[in-house]
């Protein structure tokens, strides 16, 4: 390979730490918060992860990456984990886990997917089901740092019970009109719902997003097949694609 | 804590930034935002924008313009094999980061 360089800072080497389950909350029937005390935890940006290693009695380990839920500037590391088809990792950590349990974990890792409020915005923030999780982070980094970059969180979710932080994104929304959430259901919608019935396509990202002229930073994450489409969605919209970032969780969501 | 074992298969297409952990762990710096050059169709773009195949033997990092593997790193018996020959060229370092 011509041309290899590799100049500059080194990161914070990636250290496996022991952490410590501080709490365990239901978001959904399928997805938990596990709120985390990480011993000389270096901090993070909001959209970056941690993996997560976990070893079997014979010394098999298995290892995911998990976005970080939380802000930067909270000093706990939260972690929402949803539960997937055949998913070791993640029915392990939803079925077994409880407070003062303790698990490996190395981070935060990533820079590409990430977004501090000092960067400005607007933001237009794309999620399908879990993909919420770092998006989240952006959002909670938001208010806690008193940025007033307006937002605009456009969420993909299966039915009206899977859909993640729920009441903490009406109360944000409710408290702050330059803070928007507007809500799909693909699957299934109840009596008097009044968001959209449909998946994400170009006409719903020109209601709810900016027009390209505004120039926002996009983020979207959530299943391939969702990333895919909405970024080329945006694309003929006609946002330039270096600030659509995207980051998918593939078809198994683990 | 220990989990029992309950092994599946995990073939999943992700994209660069799946593969972050790995490769900070061989580079030894934030490799999402490095930006990679494709030796076979010169696409260049942040190590974010890629396309990754993850498997327990390995992890192949593939072009997001043409679909050639750039970089590939397998695990055997406790040795970590980076092959970068996909790529043409790879930069790190902090004025990479937008």
């Amino acid at each position: 390979m011509a041309g290899a360089g590799l100049p500059g800072r080194l990161s914070p080497r990636l250290l496996w730490r022991l952490a410590t389950v501080s709490a365990v909350t239901a978001e959904t029937p399928d997805v938990e918060s596990i709120a985390l005390d990480v011993p000389d935890w270096p901090g993070h940006t909001a959209g970056q992860h941690v993996d997560v290693r976990l070893t079997a009695e014979d010394g098999y380990a298995a290892q995911r990456a998990y976005s970080i839920a939380s802000p930067p500037e909270d000093p706990r590391v939260t972690v929402t984990v949803a539960r997937v088809r055949d998913g070791e990792v993640s029915a392990f950590l939803l079925e077994e886990l409880r407070a003062g349990d303790r698990l490996e974990l190395r981070g935060p890792i990533g820079g590409y997917f990430t977004w501090e409020a000092s960067q400005g915005g607007p933001l237009l923030l794309v999620a399908g089901g879990s993909g919420v999780v770092p998006l989240m982070a952006m959002g909670r980094h938001r208010f806690a740092a008193g940025s007033d970059v307006p937002v605009r969180l456009l969420l993909s979710s299966r039915t009206e019970v899977d859909i993640i932080y729920r009441e903490e994104l009406d109360r944000l929304a409710g408290a702050d009109p330059t803070f928007r959430v507007a809500h799909t259901l693909t699957r299934s919608q109840p009596d008097g719902w009044t968001g959209y019935r449909r998946r994400i396509d170009r006409a719903m990202l020109a209601e709810v997003g900016w027009p390209a002229a505004e120039q926002p930073r996009v983020f979207v994450c959530g299943p391939t097949p969702l990333v895919e489409s909405v970024a080329a969605a945006l694309t003929g919209l006609g946002h330039d694609p270096a600030r659509v970032k995207t980051e998918r969780f593939g078809p198994s969501g683990e | 804590m220990t989990m029992h074992r309950n092994v599946t298969v995990d073939d999943r297409h992700l994209d660069g930034n799946a593969a972050a952990g790995l490769l900070q762990e061989i580079f030894e710096v934030e490799m999402t935002t490095a930006l990679v050059v494709c030796a076979r169709c010169g696409t260049g773009g942040p190590i974010g924008t890629t396309v990754v195949y993850a498997s327990p033997i390995g992890t192949v990092v593939g072009c997001a313009g043409c679909g050639r593997w750039l970089i590939r790193v397998t695990r055997v018996r406790g040795w970590c094999c980076v092959d970068l020959g996909g790529v043409a060229d790879l930069r790190a370092g902090d004025d990479t980061t937008a």
